[in-house]
């Protein structure tokens, strides 16, 4: 979709020139907002608050003391929290619960003077592929609105594919970033695990969640990733790493590229992304890479253990919230069970008390070993098979989906159908690594199509480098 | 009538003592107004996630090197879930299947007075709930989360101890060890110290167990004895009496001295347990493990030991010195001056505790350098002083006066003896003047008429005399 900058690369020349300043960017992306309201992209647009921060910014940038992403107006999905702001994860339980501190993430962002503009919209606590288990309405797919944006992350993809901002921060479990990406025309990423801190994003499977950014051009993604990367003592989970440090060049030098035969040649692949994967694939063969296909025969365990696992670790995260100290706790509640009970029932939604109820059947004492321990074996076979790929390859190429945006409600009643949207994404969070998709065309019907291309932990710079290139 | 037997396991809960709570930087101090040492990651706000205390792992680990335990050494986390309104996330971060200790023993005295060996199971780290008031409002619970993710090890003994008393001992052992150790106060009253106890009994001479009871709420060490001979009791009629009982968890009221059913078995949550996510594993190394080793501080059982068979102290003293850490630190420092290690004992048991306990006062409050009670040690011995004097008139004023010398204090009382013989003959002369009919008896045999000159001489001498000089110079002065 046409967009006014694609990039901060021309925003901040735009103001060095003189042709632009903070207080007008920003009142382009709210003036964009404004208009595309009908997306139901946004929960909350930060007005007064973005307002004075491009005052304050652009005063820095006449100073010459203003950060690396002055000119970044960006959006955060509704589960990364902002202190004094609402946070709610898309769900009634939290609605209007505001954060007592911000995520690492945001304070990395403000740190270096971008601009926080909204929340967006995303499904409830951030499960879903298609942004229609938010407890505030669907997102609508700015192509075409009767189509769903994808999932999770579904407003943090449109904001962007409808430049209501020049990026914005999602969250990816399973593919929560990279489908909405595919579906939205845009790039997403989901990073090395242990790369960025989840202090301060909702948990729904701790050893899964990332946040990761959605943007319009492979610079603004590589600046960001080394903007909100490294190590943070608030979450002992992460890699002690230091920020990473992508630098973009003309050079790209020739890699070894697997692309798995199971996905290419799915039975569930559409035609159009199948015929697109194969452009692709010869696109990168002239740009002197060398495509190799590779067998990789665990497609079909993968969607079963990631559900297996997330749900148990989701069923586990979201015992806290039951209007004890915050969120909404509801008036039927006359004792400490009919709490738990009544504000959990009217709480949560139907997707969320569906994998509420498998995570907690699945760590029963009956099933624990039959579910959770085997799915646990296979996840360590998917990541050690994984890597292994990476022994011979730097590469690993997919589709990012099976199926170009569908139509909305066409799913909603098949979870199965649903959670297999997922299908060529969970790899990289079964196996921790890193993950881009990129936009590359559409379909016959104008609907965009992504390519995934997956790289060794931390090595996202390679992926951003065949993305430049590819640009 | 059958006899039975009575097969007794421990738990213990103890609060360790750190800075900060277990997985958040929040104080974990006792005794704070309710809900003020609470951060969002305490109330288990969305977005907050756990961290390492390292001095949690560095003092679980001490107990367990305390107890001869093995110490794991890739130690994983893992959730116990279930919904409890002190409970803010909805699950507790414990160890359910890698113990950060395994294995080990501890010994303690069974009623004969012999050494028996208890086994510990396991020691894991886990954290504390918040504090559920029910009696603070008419209509409402209160919750006070100050306590909610305080670290605490809890630590399992073997189904090894066989009587109330033998429980009993164990659990001061423990308390002592952790006291030792100062990983936690030990303090049962405020819960720092929690005590359940696992009772079933058998028939003597059979070997498989009986219905098992669980018993808690017990919030004294004499408390754990008394629920545990009163369960016994219960259990005991009941069989007798042909019937039977179901394993459940019972309270025990201190008041009426008996265990009351609270809820049974059956009715047990599955906590779905599973690896924590959030942390990753702690992995002990070898350096870190030889570190904690050498650090570890003197064991009351080593000091006891050393008390008695290197000091040659009585078992009483041995033992009784070193049911004090502290105590048994101030006696040793005292050792370091004199060699007369019996005086030192006596003082440390007599003078000192009777003045600490007069001034409800800690060792650790008491100031006066040890080298002091020596010193008075040193003037007895060389007869300058007698006991009683350097008891009761000395050590009050040296107290009052810890940087002036002993013998000044002595010398200022006028309380150094003297055994100038000169002097004491002179003396001697005079009292036996006084008493011509006495003496004469004295010669004629009535021995036990010695006292009397002595004490009339002392008298005489204001107790300045040294009494051994003058016992024998009376007797001379006699013959």
């Amino acid at each position: 979709m046409k967009k006014r900058f694609s990039s901060l690369i021309e925003i901040q020349k735009e103001i060095n020139e003189g042709n632009l300043n903070l207080p007008e960017l920003v009142q382009y992306y709210l003036t964009q907002i404004n208009k595309n309201k009908h997306l139901n992209a946004f929960l909350e647009v930060f007005e007064e608050d973005a307002k004075e921060q491009a005052e304050e910014i652009q005063k820095k940038i006449t100073l010459k003391t203003a950060g690396k992403l002055a000119g970044m107006v960006i959006a955060i999905k509704d589960n990364i929290v902002y202190k004094d702001h609402e946070s709610s994860a898309s769900s009634q339980i939290l609605k209007g619960f505001t954060s007592l501190f911000s995520a690492t993430v945001v304070e990395r962002l403000l740190a270096e003077d971008a601009i926080i503009i909204g929340r967006t919209n995303c499904d409830e606590f951030a499960m879903g592929a298609s942004n229609e288990n938010s407890a505030f309405g669907p997102v609508l797919n700015a192509i075409d609105n009767t189509r769903v944006p994808g999932g999770s992350s579904g407003g943090s993809a449109v904001a962007v594919q409808a430049d209501m901002c020049l990026a914005s921060l999602g969250s990816d479990t399973g593919g929560s970033i990279r489908q909405p990406a595919a579906f939205t025309g845009i790039y997403g990423l989901y990073p090395t695990y242990g790369a960025i801190s989840r202090w301060g994003l909702i948990a729904f499977a701790s050893s899964f969640d990332q946040i990761g950014p959605f943007t319009s051009s492979v610079s603004d993604m590589s600046l960001l990733m080394n903007c909100i990367t490294g190590k943070d003592e608030n979450d002992a989970s992460m890699a002690q790493i230091e920020a990473l440090n992508i630098q973009l060049t003309d050079n790209t030098k020739p890699l070894k590229i697997a692309y798995i035969n199971d996905c290419v040649n799915h039975e569930g692949l559409e035609e159009s992304i199948q015929t697109k994967t194969f452009e692709f694939i010869e696109a990168l063969k002239e740009k002197g890479h060398s495509l190799t296909p590779i067998d990789f025969p665990y497609l079909d365990q993968m969607v079963p253990c990631y559900q297996i696992l997330t749900t148990a670790e989701a069923s586990s995260n979201l015992s806290r919230f039951s209007g004890l100290t915050y969120g909404n706790r509801s008036n039927n509640a006359i004792d400490l069970e009919s709490m738990y009970k009544t504000t959990r029932s009217e709480g949560f939604g139907a997707e969320v008390k569906r994998r509420i109820m498998l995570g907690t059947f699945v760590l029963t004492s009956d099933f624990y070993d039959a579910y959770y321990t085997k799915a646990q074996k296979v996840r360590q076979v998917i990541r050690q098979e994984t890597l292994k790929i990476f022994e011979n390859y730097d590469i690993i190429l997919t589709p990012t989906t099976s199926t170009v945006a569908f139509k909305i409600g066409e799913k909603s009643n098949n979870p199965i159908a649903m959670y297999l949207a997922d299908l060529f994404t969970v790899q990289a969070n079964l196996a921790g690594i890193p993950a881009l998709s990129i936009p590359y065309g559409t379909d016959d019907n104008g609907l965009p199509i992504g390519m995934q291309i997956m790289g060794k932990p931390f090595e996202e710079s390679t992926l951003l480098q065949l993305a430049q290139q590819l640009q | 009538m059958t006899t039975y037997e009575a097969i007794i396991g421990l738990e213990i809960h103890i609060q360790l003592l750190t800075k900060s709570k277990a997985y958040c930087s929040d104080l974990a101090e006792y005794g704070a107004l309710p809900n003020t040492q609470v951060s969002p990651i305490s109330l288990a706000h969305p977005g907050t996630l756990p961290k390492h205390n390292k001095e949690v792992i560095e003092k679980a680990i001490m107990m367990g090197l305390a107890l001869n335990c093995n110490i794991t050494r890739n130690n994983r986390f893992d959730r116990k879930n279930y919904f409890y309104a002190d409970l803010p996330k909805g699950y507790q971060i414990t160890q359910d299947q890698t113990p950060i200790c395994t294995g080990g023993f501890v010994s303690i005295k069974n009623k004969d007075g012999e050494e028996k060996s208890i086994r510990i199971t396991r020691i894991h780290m886990e954290e504390d709930s918040g504090k559920s008031m029910h009696d603070q409002d008419l209509n409402d619970t209160l919750v006070d989360y100050n306590r909610a993710g305080v670290p605490l090890i809890e630590l399992v003994s073997e189904p090894d101890l066989k009587s109330a008393e033998e429980a009993y001992e164990y659990v001061s052992e423990m308390r002592k060890l952790v006291r030792y150790l100062g990983i936690c106060d030990g303090n049962m009253e405020e819960g720092s110290l929690r005590c359940d106890a696992n009772v079933s009994i058998r028939p003597v001479g059979t070997t498989t167990f009986g219905t098992k009871v669980e018993i808690k709420n017990m919030n004294s060490i004499s408390n754990v004895k008394r629920a545990i001979e009163s369960e016994i009791i219960r259990q005991t009629e009941l069989l007798n009496s042909g019937q039977t009982f179901v394993s459940e968890t019972r309270g025990f009221n201190a008041l009426k001295g008996q265990t009351f059913s609270m809820r049974t078995k059956e009715a047990a949550n599955d906590y779905r347990y599973f690896p924590e996510p959030d942390l990753p594993p702690f992995i002990v190394s070898d350096a870190y493990l030889q570190q904690l080793t050498e650090s570890l501080p003197s064991l009351p059982h080593q000091l006891y030991n050393r008390l008695k068979n290197e000091l040659s102290l009585p078992e009483y003293d041995a033992k009784t010195i070193t049911e004090d850490k502290d105590l048994t630190n101030y006696f040793l420092n005292i050792t370091e001056h004199t060699s007369n290690y019996k005086s030192a004992a006596n003082w440390t048991l007599g003078t000192i505790k009777s003045y600490l306990n007069e001034q409800a006062m800690h060792i650790n409050d008491f100031h006066l350098n040890a080298s002091k009670i020596a010193e008075l040690i040193a003037l007895i011995d060389l007869d300058k002083l007698s006991n009683s004097s350097a008891s009761q008139l000395v050590f009050p004023e040296l107290v009052k006066n810890p940087n002036e010398s002993v013998l000044s204090i002595a010398e200022r009382l006028n309380v150094i003896q003297t055994n100038d013989v000169n002097l004491i003959s002179g003396i001697i002369a005079e009292v036996l003047a006084k008493y011509p009919d006495k003496v004469e008896e004295y010669k004629n045999g009535k021995k036990g008429l010695l006292g009397l000159f002595v004490g009339e001489v002392m008298k005489a001498s204001k107790g300045k005399a040294d009494p051994k000089t003058v016992n024998t110079e009376v007797i001379k002065a006699l013959s």
